[in-house]
């Protein structure tokens, strides 16, 4: 990761387990009385953000202002993006601006690499998830929080077992986390079915289970996807509830799985879908720490591209 | 206007002179020296190169290319004749459309192009344009093509191959599935898995060539399949020809060359229709060609301004320029890898696509009493491709900064001189813009 973080393939797995050791010392800081660090006063992060996602949004908002950054945020929808103006002029437009670092949320695969690549602008370009491709820092918090909750695994995810169960093809979350995990050592098995798993899955390095019974018995992590209703018009599954017959998180599911397992979402969740209220509110449920840890993976990853160096606890104006 | 050719390398290495008079080759020998003098220095003459797939955009998008600019385009690849896709604005759906690119053809004068007619109205794959109407115009349109779109509706597919039988016709299919590839931006597989972009899988185009194939035996007609890019495509069209089905079948020198692990980068110059396919699907597309199975070369040059290609993926236009690059590249994957020898080349760019078509005076061998539309190679010149010299009014060329083998040097049309030392020589057209 050199001066953008556009796909999980940028960083080596020393890499990012040092992200995540930066947001370790960066949480002892927002825990702290003094939750916010000067060391990118007087820089600008754009937040360009060219599809819904509030809650995307805000954690890097709320990263960016506490390292004391000006934060921009531009949304497509009251802006002239939706009147013509093309992702090249706008991020220009931006640049003239002086973006330091545009945090791009774009519905076209491979669009923030666009961004980075095409001479367009000269800031560092975060990838906050583009199209069906990769959200690469919510595999870097999904990371941090698996290991959180498995302390021993420090920096090598190896004999930890993930399941990664729902939508795979159009998902950039199952993307990006199945490149982190695999990198990091973790076993990953991807259950869906078929309709939903991409042909080139044979290239990915992973199980694929198309029964989400026996495939969940002994996993550690439990990684449901959010599914899309426009699936079901598009005859992927012939049912929301055949599909959450089969694939939905229900409280037999639940039960069936190890004592120390945890189950994540990347959110928003269709409660009822792919997992049952009574599983997205048990204990072994890690979506609002997901939330939380958002914000220090952010702050991490802003730290690192605009600091120019990994957070040591060390506090330099 | 006389000429003659000094020491031309014919395709057998006979070092000759060629006598060019009234558009017809009258004498090939030695020791002739009537009209205007053009040395060839021993460089490789052939006839000119024929293309049946060529878009030139006008009318409607002429910031994209002209008649003018793409014949420009033509004459330094070495083509003569060039064969105007059906996709403009309007749609050259009628007999006034195909007569004015024939006009405007002929105005440009660098090469013979010929109107490529649309198969259904308006492109849209719902009722026949008056086929005969084309036909029997000025431009005498014998190629029918809905290309940019298939004509997926198999009914209306088998009444255009009955129907262009009464002049002789032949329907140039574009195979894609249009329900196997809503939304789909490059080739299904280990790449478009990875890059998250929606894929157009090899079974699109397959199904439709296994669809028409049998259509075209039913009803006895000829057929002729665009840009095949799979292998299972050509293992199809090889068993159509074995079972002595009417079909012929073109590939692109981009899909000769290039294959879709160029996407990683997002880079939309890289974006086409039918996609970049895999090494697989590039050798076997190779080997196709080479034994003919697959029988000509169609350049699919389709120009984009420059907006259309410098956004992202998704939003860019499906499409390359290779008017200019096609011989290149062709000898490149099928000569330097001693697929195919200059003879063979020379068949499937030139001979056997004139044929097709049934454009007389073009695809004839070098011999007296020829047609004077001819092409000087010279065979061991190796160049770099810049998209700032060419002749094309679109850069969309995915072989920026390539080295490539041959380089076109003069291009005679119907006799006349029309690219000299690799310059269109006509005035006022031409020239990088």
């Amino acid at each position: 990761m050199d001066k953008h973080l556009l796909s999980i393939n940028d960083l080596s797995a020393d890499e990012a387990i040092q992200i995540l050791n930066t947001a370790s010392e960066l949480s002892k800081i927002s825990d702290g009385p003094m939750k916010k660090l000067p060391t990118l006063r007087g820089r600008t992060v754009v937040n360009l953000f060219f599809e819904d996602s509030t809650r995307t949004r805000i954690s890097f908002e709320s990263a960016a202002k506490r390292l004391s950054a000006d934060v921009i945020n531009f949304s497509a929808k009251d802006s002239s993006v939706s009147k013509g103006e093309s992702l090249k002029d706008t991020a220009q437009t931006l640049q003239a601006m002086g973006a330091d670092a545009v945090v791009i949320r774009h519905g076209a695969s491979g669009a923030a690499q666009r961004l980075a690549d095409s001479g367009w602008i000269s800031a560092s370009v975060i990838n906050a998830g583009d199209g069906t491709h990769e959200h690469p820092t919510q595999a870097l918090l999904d990371a941090y929080t698996i290991r959180s909750k498995f302390p021993d695994l420090k920096s090598d995810f190896s004999g930890l077992k993930v399941a990664i169960v729902g939508d795979i093809l159009h998902s950039r979350v199952a993307r990006s986390n199945v490149l982190l995990l695999t990198k990091l050592g973790a076993k990953v098995t991807l259950i869906a079915p078929p309709t939903l798993i991409p042909v080139g899955v044979v290239d990915w390095n992973v199980d694929v289970s198309y029964d989400f019974d026996s495939a969940v018995k002994d996993v550690d992590v439990l990684m449901m996807l959010r599914v899309q209703s426009e699936r079901m018009a598009d005859s992927f599954f012939p049912s929301e509830r055949e599909y959450s017959r089969g694939y939905g998180l229900d409280i037999a599911r639940l039960n069936s799985l190890k004592e120390s397992a945890i189950v994540m979402h990347p959110g928003p969740m269709n409660r009822g879908l792919e997992i049952s209220a009574e599983s997205a509110d048990s204990h072994k449920s890690v979506v609002l720490a997901q939330v939380s840890n958002g914000v220090l993976i952010r702050m991490a990853v802003l730290y690192q591209l605009l600091g120019g160096a990994a957070f040591t606890g060390e506090v330099s104006a | 206007m006389e000429f003659t050719i000094k020491n031309a390398r014919m395709l057998d290495g006979a070092i000759v002179d060629v006598e060019i008079a009234n558009g017809l080759i009258k004498n090939i020998g030695s020791g002739l020296n009537n009209g205007e003098i053009l040395d060839a220095e021993k460089n490789l003459l052939i006839p000119g190169l024929v293309d049946l797939h060529t878009h030139l955009r006008e009318p409607g998008r002429e910031d994209s290319e002209t008649v003018a600019t793409g014949s420009a385009a033509a004459a330094k690849g070495g083509f003569t004749a060039i064969s105007a896709m059906a996709n403009t604005f309007p749609v050259a759906d009628t007999a006034g459309v195909v007569e004015q690119v024939y006009r405007l053809g002929k105005e440009a004068g660098l090469c013979d192009v010929f109107p490529i007619g649309a198969v259904t109205q308006g492109l849209n794959g719902n009722k026949l344009a008056e086929l005969g109407a084309m036909a029997n115009s000025k431009a005498q349109v014998r190629i029918f093509s809905d290309d940019g779109k298939c004509v997926s509706d198999p009914l209306l597919m088998r009444r255009a191959l009955e129907y262009v039988k009464t002049f002789n016709g032949i329907i140039a299919q574009h195979a894609q599935e249009p329900a196997l590839t809503v939304g789909s931006q490059m080739n299904e597989g280990i790449v478009s898995s990875k890059l998250g972009l929606a894929g157009w899988p090899a079974v699109a185009e397959e199904a439709i060539i296994a669809r028409d194939i049998l259509l075209a035996e039913h009803v006895g007609s000829r057929l002729h399949i665009c840009h095949l890019t799979t292998a299972g495509g050509v293992d199809l069209v090889r068993f159509a020809k074995a079972r002595g089905i009417q079909v012929t079948a073109e590939v692109t020198p981009h899909h000769l060359l290039l294959t879709d692990d160029l996407v990683s980068n997002y880079d939309p110059v890289f974006k086409v229709n039918p996609p970049l396919r895999t090494q697989s699907d590039v050798i076997a597309l190779r080997k196709g060609l080479a034994d003919g199975t697959i029988d000509i070369v169609g350049t699919d040059h389709a120009p984009h301004p420059t907006e259309d290609k410098d956004c992202e993926w998704q939003s860019a236009a499906f499409g390359m320029v290779g008017l200019e690059t096609a011989l290149s590249v062709v000898v490149k994957s099928m000569i330097d890898t001693k697929l195919m020898d200059w003879q063979t080349l020379v068949n499937r760019m030139s001979i056997a696509p004139a044929k097709i078509a049934g454009y007389s005076k073009h695809g004839q061998d070098v011999a007296k009493g020829s047609s004077a539309n001819l092409t000087i190679v010279d065979t061991s010149a190796n160049w770099i491709v810049d998209r700032n010299t060419l002749a094309s009014k679109s850069k969309n060329t995915p072989f920026q900064g390539m080295t490539l083998p041959a380089q076109v040097l003069h291009t005679f049309l119907n006799g006349e001189l029309v690219l000299r030392d690799s310059k269109i020589i006509k005035s006022g057209i031409g020239g990088s813009n």
